[in-house]
């Protein structure tokens, strides 16, 4: 086999086709900021499921596509916009959980501002002619044009995220479970929920930026939803939510290499496909659970 | 409108007070929900805090925690302004219900009332961690939950929940257990077999318990003290002194009777509707 960096397929030999995947820079980078974004969709995407505050996460992620239409407009970073609409959209978040009446008053807010969301991000790219071909990145991320400096950048807000979590991983877990008691106990309840909010909103950002603003779900919401399917405990779930969260993006990007098909699409159909795996095998357990149970009264 | 002298304990030899208000009064949107409120729970007391809806029986809970001010008056816990005690006081909220899908096992929630409130991520096998986890195996034996404390809390009865939740409140050592509606939506075994396991907790773990209810009857066995609240006023003593057609009379303004029943329950007729029935029962 030549050692040069010439794409030959799929050889299905593990060593030589491991070996191909990190041939190319493009890959390495791939690679290593996929797995700074896995680890921190799947600690603070834990949160997210356990705090039922997917719809706001999805709605951080749908602020994200015209924050980055609303860069390119004005001739600014990209990264600018994500994080500057993701982090006015928490705000605006926290500002809809903390005068909740109702949760279903909560979700009809949340919902008309991802509606809002959308129409901004349609307009921005209506003014933008140019913008056209870069819809489908904004939307669907740009996992294999990613450079070493975007890496660093990825790390250092994905290692920021991850230490804010961990610090605050025990007030926030109380404040989510059991908010009453904690707020007595001296919790800043309001301000974790807002915190939070922020952190999420950061979080959605950076990865928007590699599985674009629609895929970033793929990461931050299924990983974590299977990990409480499978668990009941905070750490083991925390772990597994990461450890689902690697391999899908992994997988996805091995897959994507040696195939046509875009990278968000295995990695999204590959968490799709454990959570439903996960979920079926819960319900036929419990199923025979029950059938267990009745025959031992019947006998 | 205190009823320190009908207390069977005799002043000299009253223990030190778990809380004490005098004169408090509290405001809650304009609106005075009790005002002139003078009592004393005494250390190891299982006292019951009785009312119609709207009386503001969780309201006293939350001036005693220190989540909201007194508008008037002065009120001492444990001996320091209230909110300053936290690390030992107990409480357990009304009921809010995990619903069946919460994925949160029973010893995780016990084990937040112990560190909940604690920073950063704790190192596993440390001493300190071995410590904590054999003071919650201890109190959720103290409750009877280690048969299904390791279960998700959605998946257990509202009798298992709700003995948990009391070993959350208990994990710290407590000397004040503040319990809002811990009988609520039990069924009446549940709540005759949780009344006595706060008697005995009470007893054995000298702490000094206040209990908001509904219905006294379950709890009337068990009790040392009443606080009734009714008419923006309280009254407070041995149940026998306070649950009495005079007492009640007086503090709602309208004639009340409490008649007992042969087998020794206690019904209280002809309570006016309470005047913000319909409002936040939570108040």
């Amino acid at each position: 086999m030549p050692e040069a960096a010439v794409f030959q397929g799929l050889s299905w030999n593990p060593l030589t086709d491991m070996h191909q995947l990190f041939a190319y820079p493009f890959m390495v980078n791939a690679l290593e900021a996929g797995t700074i974004v896995a680890v921190m969709a799947g600690v603070t995407g834990w949160f997210m499921v356990l705090r039922r505050q997917t719809f706001a996460g999805h709605t951080l992620s749908v602020i994200a596509f015209p924050g980055a239409a609303a860069a390119s407009l004005a001739g600014l970073p990209l990264a600018v916009g994500y994080f500057g609409f993701c982090g006015f959209g928490a705000l605006a978040l926290a500002g809809i959980a903390g005068s909740r009446r109702s949760l279903s008053a909560e979700s009809a807010a949340i919902g008309s501002l991802q509606a809002l969301a959308l129409a901004l991000g349609f307009l921005f790219v209506s003014l933008y002619h140019g913008i056209l071909n870069g819809l489908d990145s904004l939307l669907f991320g740009t996992f294999l044009g990613i450079t070493t400096e975007q890496v660093v950048v990825l790390l250092a807000v994905a290692g920021a995220a991850v230490v804010l979590v961990a610090i605050a991983a025990r007030p926030l877990f109380f404040a989510s479970v059991h908010p009453d008691v904690a707020r007595a106990g001296g919790v800043p309840v309001a301000a974790m929920g807002f915190g939070f909010l922020l952190v999420l909103g950061l979080a959605v950002a950076e990865t928007s930026q590699i599985t674009g603003a629609l895929l970033v779900f793929a990461l931050l919401v299924t990983p974590a939803a299977t990990a409480h399917q499978l668990t009941a405990r905070p750490v083991l779930g925390i772990v597994l939510s990461v450890a689902l969260a690697l391999a899908v993006t992994w997988l996805g990007l091995a897959l994507a290499y040696f195939s046509i098909y875009p990278v968000g699409f295995y990695v999204t159909s590959l968490s799709f496909g454990s959570y439903v795996v996960v979920r079926v095998g819960r319900a036929l357990g419990r199923r025979r659970q029950l059938t267990a149970r009745l025959a031992l009264e019947a006998a | 409108m205190s009823a320190m002298a009908a207390s069977p304990k005799p002043p000299a030899t009253r223990k030190e007070a778990a809380v004490s208000f005098e004169g408090a009064a509290v405001r809650l949107g304009g609106r005075t929900i009790w005002s002139d409120v003078s009592l004393t729970v005494a250390e190891a007391d299982f006292v019951a805090v009785l009312g119609p809806n709207g009386a503001g029986k969780s309201t006293l809970i939350k001036a005693i925690l220190g989540l909201l001010p007194l508008a008037a008056g002065t009120g001492s816990v444990l001996g320091r302004r209230p909110g300053e005690a936290k690390g030992r006081v107990g409480y357990l909220p009304q009921r809010h219900g995990f619903d069946p899908g919460t994925r949160i096992r029973g010893v995780d929630l016990v084990q937040l009332g112990l560190d909940g409130t604690r920073w950063g991520i704790p190192l596993p096998g440390t001493s300190s961690r071995k410590r904590d986890a054999a003071r919650v195996a201890e109190v959720i034996e103290l409750v009877g939950g280690s048969a299904y404390a390791s279960r998700p809390i959605g998946e257990l009865s509202g009798g298992e929940q709700q003995r948990l939740l009391i070993a959350q409140a208990l994990v710290r050592r407590p000397k004040l257990l503040l319990l809002d509606e811990p009988l609520d939506s039990l069924d009446l075994p549940n709540q005759a077999a949780v009344a006595a396991l706060v008697r005995r907790i009470c007893e054995e773990e000298r702490v000094a318990v206040l209990l908001v209810a509904h219905d006294l009857n379950p709890i009337i066995g068990y009790l040392d003290r009443v606080i009734y609240l009714a008419g923006g006023g309280a009254v407070e003593g041995p149940p026998e002194d306070v649950i009495t057609s005079e007492t009640l009379s007086r503090l709602y303004g309208a004639p009340i009777e409490v008649l007992h029943a042969s087998d020794g329950r206690l019904v209280v007729v002809g309570q006016p509707e309470a005047p913000f029935v319909h409002g936040d029962r939570h108040a």
